[in-house]
């Protein structure tokens, strides 16, 4: 479905992603995990080209986006801000319309699919008037979610969208996602620094460090087979995380 | 009080038409501006640059080159034009600089994210972050009115009528009231204005309908009433109007009014009074027929058109040398002299020159060194002044410029201990203040005279004849009694003019 052959992004003399390339199928979710600075929100957006690579090319669907025009590649792209991205001066209903008004929906079949992506995402009616700033975190990230959602893109993509959120709250829109992604079968790519976040949700991992990809595979994959000790690192820390809560539960159960 | 409350329709209407449309204007002109110098980076330091340094000029200044700029490019240079442009241009940099900070403000997420949902240039701009930056935008415009209306008080110089008018007569003729009816109408305009661009504002922000629909409406219905009268008087100034010239200073504005009422009571076409206009304003806006009728002095024109060195010379002898160069120069017409002169005269307190035996300005040289001289703005640089100093040698210890209005008052009281009066200003004899004899004639003669283009004479003959009914009908001892009617007696220069046309038009 998605194709990156080769991506390499230099700003100025330095190097913000060096020759990466992977390939994501119809229907897959890949996370796309590492410290900061390494490189994974430079990759997400040269996908849809709101930075231009230096060298390299995509594929969506066998078509190199280069082809299109920015801006009309981008309206069939969902895009969900790591920091959240709403337009402050419309209202919740409003910053969801946005990219079906661009795409020339008439006013009633925008208003039904806005509806409908609200509900989806768990937005209650009252809300939908009022705007960003009159919402919570969470509310406000699920609406990012929506908006993005709205024009029933091909392809998804999403830098650390829960990264802001409370443990609660981050849980409760990690497991609505999966449900929205099972249902609607998203293709996306998802940028995370958070392994735990990664492992729960993704089909495949793509582990970056310094601009480069060093292993993709599934989260077994990775498990049992790390590619190097960077990888090691990530997974190390779920690991411990499981053991010690594993032996508390123990301690409890005795 | 309620003489000038009668004014003050005409005067808020012209107010109105000036400051308004020159508001509409500044804001179609800064706005697009603006959005391009925050577009194009290199763009924006010369534009605001430019913009910094037009709102550095004086208000006064700014409109008043206006004047001699439109003359030179053969438009109209005295009355609503040069007023209107150099509001503009003032009106601009304040909505200039806050759409630019506005736009350049704007938090870059937002603009990534506009991008990111697919949103061309153009849609960014229109969608997000005009209106992000609307707020800071708006709060420019309103600067800008507050400005804009308080600057078109300023328009009154350059010929346009304005609240200005208030002000500027007001002063030169000691009207307290008026000058305060002036500023008191300016302000509340200003701060009405200002109100209700704030209320589109908030009413724009909170979306509450009904506030913002109040607000646009008044606006759109102060813009609708702003453009119908100015419509209709475009409509009026194709059909005829005679328009009377007046420079600043009381009796000027006496003459002018005389002027227009002969006019209009003897042909039945309208006149109207431009007033406050400078002296050389008033001579050039006469030559280039924007104004038809004045009255100026056979020795302003003999000592500053003319550049004759001064002397001992007769009135009638410069009265026909002044016809007949203002003819064949300039094509303008003398239609006559009034009958009294105005001359320039240098005047001190009677008893200060009794007591140091002054009489005439030969018996001033001596004494001059210990002494201080006061003149109006133009005196200094007039070539009688440089002629009465070469002539006998004048050399004062310090001279000062001032408003003519306050001269009197400051020779009275000892703040200066000359000035250069003018010889019909009934406060020399009410203040006792001296005229010194010019007795070696530096000086020249300054009969009153009327003056009309050529145009008025060949299109109006009759009006014409009208004002050369006026001709002898004003001794010296009448001019100072209608001044001093308006200077100390308060009353308007309208209603002296009129006391006069009425016993004028009741002799057989
Ligand atoms: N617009 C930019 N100009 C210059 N350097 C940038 C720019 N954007 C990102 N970088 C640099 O590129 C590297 C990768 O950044 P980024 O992709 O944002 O990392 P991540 O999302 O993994 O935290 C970082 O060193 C960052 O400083
Ligand atoms: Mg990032």
């Amino acid at each position: 479905m998605i194709e990156v052959r080769r991506l390499t992004k230099l700003f100025g003399d330095a190097p913000a992603v060096r020759d990466v390339s992977f390939a994501v199928s119809a229907g897959e979710l890949l996370a796309l995990v590492g410290g900061s600075g390494c490189g994974k929100t430079t990759t997400l957006r040269m996908i849809n080209r709101l930075i231009e690579p230096t060298s390299g090319t995509v594929l969506i669907e066998g078509q190199d986006v280069s082809a299109l025009s920015g801006h009309v590649l981008r309206r069939g792209i969902g895009y969900v801000f790591q920091r959240v991205g709403l337009f402050p001066h419309m209202t919740v209903e409003q910053n969801v319309a946005v990219p079906l008004s661009l795409l020339g929906w008439e006013a009633g079949r925008m208003r039904g699919r806005v509806g409908e992506v609200l509900e989806l995402v768990e937005i209650e009616p009252a809300l939908r008037q009022r705007r960003p700033a009159e919402l919570s975190g969470g509310q406000q990230q699920r609406v990012g979610v929506a908006r993005a959602l709205a024009a029933e893109p091909k392809l998804m993509l999403l830098d650390e969208p829960f990264g802001a959120l409370d443990p609660l709250t981050r849980d409760r829109l990690q497991r609505s996602f999966l449900r929205i992604r099972k249902r609607l079968g998203l293709t996306a790519i998802f940028v995370t620094h958070d392994m735990v976040e990664a492992l729960l949700l993704a089909d495949r991992i793509a582990v970056m460090k310094d601009g480069r990809l060093v292993q993709v595979g599934a989260p077994q994959q990775l498990l049992a087979s790390p590619a190097d000790e960077v990888v090691e690192r990530l997974l190390d820390t779920p690991r411990r995380q499981a053991r010690a809560f594993d032996e508390l539960m123990a301690g409890v159960a005795r | 009080m309620s003489e000038q409350l009668d004014l003050l329709p005409g005067y808020l209407t012209a107010h109105l038409q000036i400051a308004l449309v020159a508001l509409l204007v500044g804001i179609t002109v800064s706005i697009p501006l603006g959005v391009l110098a925050a577009r194009v980076r290199w763009l924006e330091q010369p534009v605001l640059g430019l913009a910094s340094v037009i709102q550095t000029i004086p208000g006064l200044a700014l409109l008043a080159i206006m004047v001699p700029l439109l003359a030179a490019a053969h438009l109209p240079s005295i009355g609503y034009l040069p007023a209107f442009i150099g509001l503009v241009l003032y009106s601009v940099l304040p909505i200039l600089r806050n759409t630019v900070t506005g736009l350049a403000t704007i938090d870059p997420a937002l603009v990534e994210a506009a991008r990111g949902v697919g949103m061309t240039p153009r849609q960014r701009l229109v969608r997000v972050e005009f209106p992000l930056a609307l707020p800071v935008i708006i709060a420019g415009i309103r600067t800008s009115t507050v400005w804009t209306v308080g600057m078109a008080t300023l328009s009154t110089p350059v010929g346009a009528t304005s609240l200005g008018n208030y002000i500027f007569s007001g002063l030169q003729t000691r009207n307290l009231s008026a000058v305060l009816v002036g500023c008191i109408a300016a302000a509340t305009l200003a701060l009405t204005l200002d109100g209700l661009v704030r209320l589109v504002a908030i009413g724009w922000e909170r979306r509450r309908h009904g506030m913002l629909g109040v607000a646009l409406g008044a606006l759109a219905l102060l813009y609708l009433y702003t453009g119908v009268t100015l419509g209709r008087e475009l409509v009026q100034a194709r059909q005829e109007r005679i328009l009377v010239g007046a420079k600043t200073f009381t009796e000027q504005y006496i003459l002018s009014e005389i002027l227009a009422g002969q006019m209009t009571h003897e042909t039945g076409m309208a006149a109207a009074v431009a007033q406050s206009l400078g002296s050389t304003v008033a001579f050039d806006a006469l030559r280039s027929g924007e104004i038809d009728v004045y009255v100026d002095y056979s020795g302003t024109i003999w000592a500053t058109l003319m550049h004759r060195e001064t002397g001992a010379t007769n009135r009638s002898d410069v009265l026909v040398e002044v016809e007949r160069f203002l003819r064949d120069r300039h094509g303008i017409v003398v239609v006559g002299a009034l009958g009294f002169e105005n001359a320039y005269a240098l005047a001190m307190r009677r008893a200060m020159a009794e007591r140091l035996s002054i009489r005439r300005i030969s018996d001033l040289v001596v004494h001059a060194p210990a002494l201080s001289i006061g003149g109006d703005y133009e005196f200094f640089g007039r070539a009688e002044w440089r002629a009465v100093r070469e002539t006998y040698g004048l050399g004062f210890a310090a001279q000062r410029s001032m408003d003519p209005s306050l001269m009197y008052q400051a020779a009275a009281q000892g703040n200066v201990d000359v000035i250069s009066a003018f010889s019909t200003d009934g406060r020399i004899a009410a203040l006792d203040l001296l005229i010194l004899k010019d007795d070696r004639g530096a000086i020249p003669p300054y009969d009153a005279v009327i003056l009309a283009s050529a145009r008025l004479q060949h299109r109006h003959p009759e009006a014409i004849d009208a004002l050369r009914r006026l001709v002898g009908t004003i001794d010296g001892d009448t001019m100072r009694r209608m001044n001093l009617a308006v200077d100390e007696g308060g009353q308007s220069p309208g209603a002296v003019a009129t006391v006069f046309l009425d016993a004028l038009w009741r002799k057989p």
